[in-house]
């Protein structure tokens, strides 16, 4: 469960999150959306620990992020950052491997191999573990990190737009398989999502930002309207019910 | 990302071998080149040649494992490969620390040259922790910023020391000039012993972060997601590098950029980024160059050239290559 008491971030007299108080049940897929700038990467740093908060305070597991050891979060908590540079030449085998680290620091036990090559198949990745991250697509590579998250085997994952650099087909494909960690492996997860759409289809609740502050929370039915996507990001745009999914048209 | 890789034939014979037959190699190289450089050309009697030769070996050696360990300290925190603790002022500031010492009190002031080590040491374990952790702590991933905010900082203590050394009276010049520039054939046979046991302190404490070095070149924040106390293992690493600088510039003076070049070499040879064998193939290539050029240079060249010359040359070269392969 991940918890925010008044969650704040000042940079001098900037304001990009202002008093975020959730409460985020486990086992549930939560989307965030907003439009850039919102604070939504801001509010997943603070409760990824990334970013110091400026007030308020955030929990994992009833664990104030703050005042916990790094490694004793690293058990319970994932975190997938928009891409960053990794200077050293790292397999794809290798960095799924990194994910164990929290719990076998450096030494792999049969036990976390087992993890690592679970990962490297529930995203598909078995073929190219071998490359170098260097040597294939920003596609495949973003795979690769949200494998490594999983492989940590932690009961909360935070996701910075895991959908970055990805093409329909494994966009949805990463959709799925996040819903069935969710729905088999229990996991709780939450996303920053640009894609309303994937947000709607797939989410048991999204949270909604608007200039460092929640506009609403709810079930995709109470979000996903013309108000509150009006409200949220200020155009004008058309729901549409497609097999029962509320899907949003907004491209002319 | 770059689209190509150099592939060089290098990286694939690492690869094709394994960590351990290359380790195993380059120590086998290295030995070779010890050997060689005791025995060959010895037209004295070995009772003098030996222990003669044998010094000189000895601080060849920790100077290659401090100048390779720091280097790859250094790019694995900085988290790029082009800057080197040299780069970044750091013998700059232990040279600066040196000259303040002999201003403040006297070129003979600590009596003891084990004990000057020590507390110029000591001294620069505290100003590098200090000025490189907020350095790197701000920085984030402005490389350029920090590259400049490195280069200015060695320049700086590099022109204040002058000014210091202006002041001085010039026999204590005198005294701190002998200090100043590389030299492997004026040894420092009075801190062997010290910078061993030194050396061997830093390595055990390198020994215990080497899980978390893995770790930090993944970047800052994967690293905090993976559990790692960055700014403390930051911290140590700096000290660690301090340490390590002040080794190889008090037994022989600045010989810092050989770093890059047996860094890269290692990380060409090595088919694995894991610390555990990418160091001491650093160090053992960085043995290599040293008594091996020092060996070409004595028999060879007769003592007409200076081994920091050559490793500058090749170091330099080394550094334009890189660059000119990092322009996108």
């Amino acid at each position: 469960m991940i918890e925010t008491q008044d969650l704040t971030r000042r940079y001098g007299d900037t304001v990009v999150v202002d008093g975020v108080s959730l409460r985020l049940p486990a086992r549930s897929f939560v989307s965030i959306i907003g439009a850039n700038g919102a604070g939504k990467s801001s509010l997943l740093s603070m409760v990824s620990r990334l970013l110091p908060a400026s007030a308020g305070r955030a929990f994992v597991d009833g664990l104030d992020v703050a005042a916990t050891p790094g490694d004793v979060l690293a058990r319970r908590l994932g975190i997938l950052r928009q891409e960053n540079g990794i200077a050293a030449r790292v397999t794809i085998r290798d960095l799924v491997a990194f994910g164990r680290y929290p719990h076998a620091k450096g030494r792999l036990t049969a036990a976390d191999r087992a993890h690592v090559a679970d990962a490297l198949a529930f995203l598909d990745l078995e073929p190219l573990a071998d490359r170098f991250l260097d040597e294939v697509s920003g596609g495949q590579r973003q795979r690769a990190h949200i494998a490594m998250v999983l492989a940590q085997d932690t009961d909360c994952i935070l996701l910075d737009e895991p959908l970055n650099n990805l093409d329909m087909r494994h966009a949805a494909g990463m959709m799925g398989l996040l819903r069935r960690a969710v729905d088999e492996r229990g996991r709780t997860i939450v996303a920053v999502l640009h894609d309303i759409n994937f947000a709607s289809c797939y989410s048991d609740r999204i949270v909604a930002m608007r200039d460092g502050k929640v506009v609403a929370v709810g079930p995709p039915e109470e979000i996903v309207t013309e108000a509150v996507l009006r409200e949220v990001y200020g155009i004008e745009v058309e729901v549409v019910l497609v097999r029962g999914y509320r899907t949003v048209f907004f491209y002319r | 990302m770059p689209a190509v890789h150099e592939a060089p034939a290098l990286s694939r014979l690492g690869s094709r071998l394994g960590p351990g037959w290359v380790l195993a190699l380059l120590a086998l190289a290295a030995a070779g080149v010890v050997v060689a450089f005791m025995t060959i050309g010895a037209n004295g009697r070995w009772g003098f040649v030996l222990p003669f030769r044998g010094t000189k070996v000895a601080s060849l050696l920790l100077v290659a494992g401090a100048v390779a360990t720091a280097t790859v300290l250094f790019q694995t925190v900085s988290g790029n490969r082009i800057l080197t603790p040299a780069i970044m002022g750091f013998d700059a500031l232990y040279r600066l620390i040196q000259t303040g010492f002999v201003v403040v009190v006297g070129a003979g002031g600590f009596g003891d040259p084990r004990l000057r080590f020590l507390v110029e040491t000591g001294a620069m374990m505290l100003f590098a922790l200090l000025l490189y952790r907020w350095l790197l702590d701000r920085s984030g991933r402005g490389l350029h910023v920090l590259l400049l905010v490195g280069v200015i900082c060695g320049v700086l203590f590099r022109s204040l020391s002058q000014v210091l050394q202006r002041m001085l009276d010039p026999n204590q010049f005198v005294v701190l000039q002998t200090s100043f520039f590389a030299n492997f054939n004026a040894v420092r046979p009075d801190l062997l012993g010290l910078a061993a046991l030194v050396l061997l302190a830093a390595g055990i404490g390198v020994w215990r972060l080497l899980p978390r070095l893995d770790v930090l070149l993944l970047g800052r924040e994967t690293a905090i997601a993976l559990g790692v106390d960055h700014r403390r293992t930051l911290s140590r690493v700096l000290v660690l590098v301090a340490v390590l600088v002040s080794v190889s510039t008090a037994l022989v003076g600045p010989v810092t950029f050989l770093g890059l070049l047996v860094a890269h070499l290692a990380y060409r040879v090595m088919p694995t980024y894991r610390h555990a064998v990418v160091l001491p193939a650093a160090a053992l290539i960085a043995a290599i160059a040293l008594v091996g050029g020092q060996l070409v240079l004595e028999r060879v060249f007769a003592m007409n050239a200076a081994l920091s010359i050559v490793i500058e040359f090749l170091g330099g070269l080394t550094l334009l290559v890189l660059l000119a392969g990092r322009a996108r």
